[in-house]
């Protein structure tokens, strides 16, 4: 069984109106030199291991659904883990 | 000429559209499921707004898998209108039949209000009856109508004159550039977050958006008159 973790985030040149809603936010809480808060998505997937190319099957995934191109980057991390 | 008002799980502008145009443009309208295989016979296709799939993951992504989205974009290539409002323009944009991409409206807040929106471009199946510049109103209600898009892809979307609608006076969203509405290079996809569907009746507030389902049936009857 392979554990894999998606990062989801939002292109540096798209703006983020929940991240500076967060970031006006802590500021208001008084933490100082918060300069920049960009939200994004964290995704866990579990893959039975079924000698697949799993890499090329999660870029497929990411690329198709997991994220959108157009306004987001991503990247994963693929652990083997053991079922008990 | 017959209309198919394609209907996802969460979908709740379907009844709206159908009404539209069963009642108001006084044509046919069938709802058609998701999953369904065919979209034969069908001169028109309608996706309506909601929140398909309740949202999740991204507004439109899961809707954009569904097994009748294959047959709109068959319709798509083969020239017949699709038009797709709110939560169908996200649909769209996520299918890649059109360009671009969604996201939260620049205040956070979900919008549901009228707004004036202007033709930008007259010269297309859905925009005929208006006049160039033409100044209407017509309702919106989304949470996620901020359009984006990359400069490249901006420049492309101005020579060709795919802007098809762009926010008079205030922009509700934060969209780029104004835009309201979209088509496809083609001319015969268009996606917008206004809803055109709920301003058909002077009754119920307006009847602006009647003339963009009177320009398609136009177009089609013009396309399919038999000549003498």
């Amino acid at each position: 069984m392979f554990k894999v973790k998606v990062y989801v985030t939002l292109r540096e040149s798209v703006l983020d109106p929940q991240g500076t809603a967060v970031k006006n936010s802590l500021s208001k809480m008084g933490y100082e030199g918060v300069e920049d808060v960009r939200i994004g998505k964290y995704m866990e997937l579990m893959i039975e291991d079924k000698g697949q190319d799993l890499e090329s099957a999660v870029k497929d995934m990411c690329g198709r659904l997991l994220s959108n191109p157009v306004i987001e980057d991503y990247r994963y991390e693929i652990e083997e883990c053991v079922v008990s | 000429m017959k209309f198919a008002v394609i209907v996802f799980p969460g979908s709740n502008c379907d009844v709206d559209m159908y009404h539209a145009i069963k009642d108001e443009l006084k044509e046919e309208a069938e709802y058609v499921w998701h999953d369904s295989e065919s979209l034969e016979g069908f001169d028109g296709i309608l996706l309506p707004g909601g929140f398909s799939f309740g949202d999740y993951l991204r507004t439109g992504s899961i809707a954009r898998f569904s097994p009748v989205m294959k047959e709109v974009e068959k319709a798509a290539k083969a020239g017949k209108p699709v038009f797709g409002v709110c939560n169908g323009f996200q649909v769209l944009l996520e299918a890649g039949l059109l360009p671009g991409a969604m996201h939260r409206n620049e205040s956070l807040k979900f919008i549901c209000k009228n707004v004036s929106l202007k033709v930008e471009n007259n010269e297309t199946m859905f925009t005929s009856a208006y006049d160039k510049n033409e100044i209407i109103s017509i309702p919106v209600a989304h949470g996620e109508g901020n359009y984006y898009c990359d400069e490249e892809t901006l420049a492309r979307l101005e020579e060709n004159g795919q802007i098809v609608f762009t926010y008079h006076g205030e922009n509700p969203n934060g969209s780029v550039k104004d835009i309201a509405g979209i088509m496809n290079e083609k001319g015969n996809v268009l996606g917008m977050m206004p809803h055109p569907e709920r301003a058909v009746d002077p009754l119920l507030g307006g009847a602006d958006g009647l003339k963009l389902f009177k320009s398609i049936l136009k177009q089609w009857r013009e396309s399919h008159a038999v000549k003498a």
